[in-house]
């Protein structure tokens, strides 16, 4: 039991931290390309440097994600071998996928990064587009995978639980693969977008009114604003798919007790056995979410099999609550803006909206966070629904406890170490200032800068005017 | 060639890009650590942080691409390998992250104190992960993986062959490193170019010095694929010995020949003389290729992605190579 726990807690710990860094790696790609693409078509010098920094910052962030992703795939062995010795060969076909679009990603991600100086402009900017496609690709992959674990098929087992035959298609594209895919994609360009425009608002807010903070704000939340109301449709669906495919997840995340029609919809509160405590209740609002009319039934937990309960029935409500409630507040925020926008071509000029904007990365992450709490904790007691048990799964290895503190000590180091070298890359491009010679991009480098001038032919560059 | 062995086969393929690339990136960390803290070590050290930069996140995913293999294709003996030898695992991920972390972080920072730091941790963790990956791969050559997992954590590879076995992938990255950084320098820097050409030769020496050590543990931990190296191996290892030699030839003599070629060679006979040593095992002498076989559906989505990874992966990899040797990318 206590293994199970510290293994839970430290996947659960890990994968947390490397979801952030993974949405960056989705998403800031095109959130980069979409400043770069203005820079050369307009010939928008802030644009140009917004992506060039952005790009850099990737740069630190990619590596990060790159270990941290790392470090998932050996826990997959380390803490639940018997999940790998058992459906290795069905979980993993969506990781092969993955394998792919991850080596091209690192790829082109270096081009793109490392190639500013020398390449030329456009051929530069079309280096980035295969980062789009690949971060869209490796999403789908992995979370296809995920999917897979809460609406497993596909494959075949034999009298002893051994998997004798695999459909990789009915694997890939399981049921859940339809909303969760989806889901996670917009998710990745809301964190993305409301925390690179949230760290320029906090720019502003100290005061550093110039055009280039304004636009740091302006292209990411545009980014974030169109995904927002799709998110929100997506995940209405997603929500009417967990009710019919896993009642006992979307039992407990909805503090439903009994089976029944007409049930209440709860907003916060805690979950006891006597029914919701301390929340506002909606009347029939919950059956009529699920089925358009409040006669629907909806499954309580009262008809799951105690061993087959969820966990922690309060959290997994809470936070599914604090998910669609943050949603709904990145909407109001978006429309706000949209609707500025289009009436007179700026962000709205109260020091409130860019408040609000300020606290928008760190509410989509926090949103992020409990989704996954919501997907990962709902399945419990299952790591396979149905098939594998999470305790089944876990590693016989003494120590976890001791892993897990260490893990926490090291991730401690490493998300502290992220932020002082970004922050402090901030600082320096700030001081910089307007002087940003030395850093032009497409700009010939100095003659001292040539280590290699002896060598001809490789200098494509012919300035920024192509 | 029965389906299971195909993918046996595109495993080690895997396995020996990352022993190339991984290794070279790990070696360039060794070469950084020994370089010397003064301004003496500053030349190399650049030297190593711009050949690197580029190009280690896609050289990473070698190792990303090996493990997906190893437990799609063969998840029996994957989850045995991780529920015995979880102890180096774990290591040579700590290492993962702190050598990551530690380029990254060096490579942004100003301070020089701060930036020493990240350097150091970049440095010392290059040595310990190629380390323990070693001793992961010793330990199972000596068959001290039981098929069914869970053996012992600490004696199934703290004993002599996978300790040297963990000491020649830290020596062969090493000289792999030499070997590509005197190729990087010849372009331009003869000084340096002679720096990482006396240290190839001195690497070329440890590590052939190590396989030899290795050699003698085989025979005497690991009979089953001493055995056949020096049976059906043999021609793998004489084509490597004849590689590393001929590297030592041109480089005692000190003309200019391409050495890459000759280093790579070296280096993949070993590999395929180690798989051909094993075969038909995966775990010697415990589990068979056959036995750990995932069902022919996922070994076909496996032979996909291999052949996608031909077609697409390898022509992205060699853009990314040409242009940072033709010195297009810079940080």
């Amino acid at each position: 039991m206590s293994n199970l726990l510290a293994a839970r807690e430290q996947m659960a710990f890990t994968l947390g931290f490397h979801i952030v860094l993974s949405c960056l790696g989705v998403a800031l790609p095109a959130t980069i390309l979409v400043a770069n693409y203005l820079g050369l078509k307009k010939d928008d010098n802030d644009a140009m440097e917004l992506a060039r920094r952005w790009s850099k910052a990737m740069a630190v962030t990619f590596a990060v994600g790159a270990v941290t992703g790392t470090v998932l795939s050996f826990e997959f062995g380390l803490l639940w071998p018997q999940f790998e010795h058992r459906f290795g060969s069905v979980f993993g076909i969506a990781f092969a996928i993955e394998g792919i679009f991850f080596f091209l990603e690192a790829i082109f991600l270096a081009v793109y990064i490392y190639g500013w100086k020398r390449l030329r402009p456009w051929a530069h900017f079309w280096a980035g587009v295969p980062m789009v496609i690949t971060g869209i690709g490796g999403a789908f992959s992995v979370v296809a995978a995920n999917s897979w674990m809460n609406q497993p098929q596909g494959f075949t087992l034999n009298s002893a639980g051994k998997v004798v035959d695999v459909e990789p298609l009915k694997v890939l594209f399981n049921p859940a693969t339809g909303y969760e895919v989806p889901h996670m994609v917009l998710a990745a360009y809301m964190v993305v977008g409301f925390l690179v425009a949230s760290i320029y608002a906090v720019g502003m807010l100290k005061g550093r009114r110039d055009r280039l903070h304004k636009l740091g704000v302006v292209i990411p939340l545009t980014i974030a604003c169109i995904a927002t109301p799709i998110q929100l449709f997506v995940g209405d669906t997603a929500a009417r798919e967990v009710a019919d495919h896993q009642p006992a997840k979307f039992a407990a995340m909805e503090c439903i007790e009994k089976t029944g029609d007409n049930q209440t919809e709860y907003l916060g509160g805690v979950c006891t056995d006597d029914g919701v405590k301390g929340a506002i209740g909606i009347p029939g609002l919950d059956s009529f979410l699920v089925g358009w009319s409040t006669d629907t039934e909806v499954t309580g937990l009262n008809d799951i099999p105690d061993d087959e309960e969820p966990p922690a029935h309060t959290m997994l409500h809470l936070a599914f609550d604090a998910m669609v409630g943050i949603g709904t507040a990145l909407l109001a925020l978006g429309a706000w803006f949209g609707f500025v926008w289009w009436k007179r071509r700026d962000i709205p000029r109260t020091p409130w909206f860019l408040r609000a904007v300020a606290v928008s990365g760190a509410g989509a992450i926090v949103a992020l966070w409990c989704g996954w709490i919501v997907t990962e904790v709902g399945r419990q007691p299952w790591i396979v629904q149905g098939y594998m048990r999470t305790s089944e799964a876990v590693t016989e290895a003494e120590g976890i406890w001791f892993s897990f503190a260490l893990v926490l000590l090291l991730y401690a180091g490493l998300g502290t170490g992220a932020v002082l070298v970004l922050r402090s890359m901030s600082r320096r491009w700030r001081e910089a200032g307007a002087d940003r010679e030395g850093d032009i991009p497409y700009a010939p480098s100095s003659p001292t800068g040539r280590k290699y001038a002896h060598m001809e032919g490789n200098r494509p560059v012919d300035g920024g005017g192509s | 060639m029965s389906k299971a062995d195909a993918a046996a086969a595109i495993l080690w393929v895997g396995a020996t890009f990352y022993a190339l690339f991984g290794g070279a990136d790990f070696g360039g960390g060794f070469w950084d650590l020994v370089a010397g803290w003064d301004e003496r070590g500053q030349r190399p050290r650049d030297a190593i942080q711009r050949s690197l930069t580029p190009v280690w996140e896609a050289n990473h995913v070698w190792l990303i691409f090996v493990l997906v293999v190893l437990w799609t294709a063969f998840p029996t003996a994957f989850s045995a390998i991780f529920s015995t030898l979880y102890v180096p695992i774990a290591l040579a991920a700590l290492g993962i992250v702190l050598r990551g972390a530690g380029f990254a972080f060096c490579k942004s920072i100003v301070g020089l104190r701060e930036r020493r730091a990240m350097g150091a941790t970049f440095a010392i963790s290059s040595v310990l992960t190629p380390f323990f990956m070693g001793t992961v791969v010793g330990a199972i050559a000596a068959g001290n993986v039981p098929a069914e997992g869970n053996g012992d954590a600490f004696s199934s590879w703290i004993q002599p062959l996978p300790l040297l076995i963990g000491a020649m992938f830290v020596a062969t990255g090493a000289y792999l490193a030499a070997v590509f950084l005197v190729g990087d320098a010849r372009r331009g820097d003869h000084e340096l170019e002679r720096y990482f050409e006396r240290r190839a030769l001195g690497a070329a020496v440890v590590a052939g010095a190590f396989a030899l050590a290795g050699l003698f543990a085989l025979h005497s931990e690991a009979r089953y694929v001493f055995d056949r190296l020096t049976d059906q191996g043999l021609p793998l290892v004489i084509l490597s010995l004849l590689c590393g030699a001929a590297l030592l030839v041109v480089l005692v003599r000190g003309g200019r020949r391409p050495l890459r070629p000759l280093a790579a060679g070296a280096v993949i006979a070993l590999i395929w003389g180690w798989g051909v040593a094993q075969f038909p095992y995966l775990l010697p002498t415990s589990l068979r290729i056959d036995q750990a076989a995932a069902p022919d559906p996922t070994m076909t989505i496996i032979f996909i992605v291999f052949a996608v990874a031909a077609v697409v992966v390898l022509p992205s990899l060699g853009l990314l190579y040409t242009l940072a040797q033709k010195d297009l990318l810079e940080s």
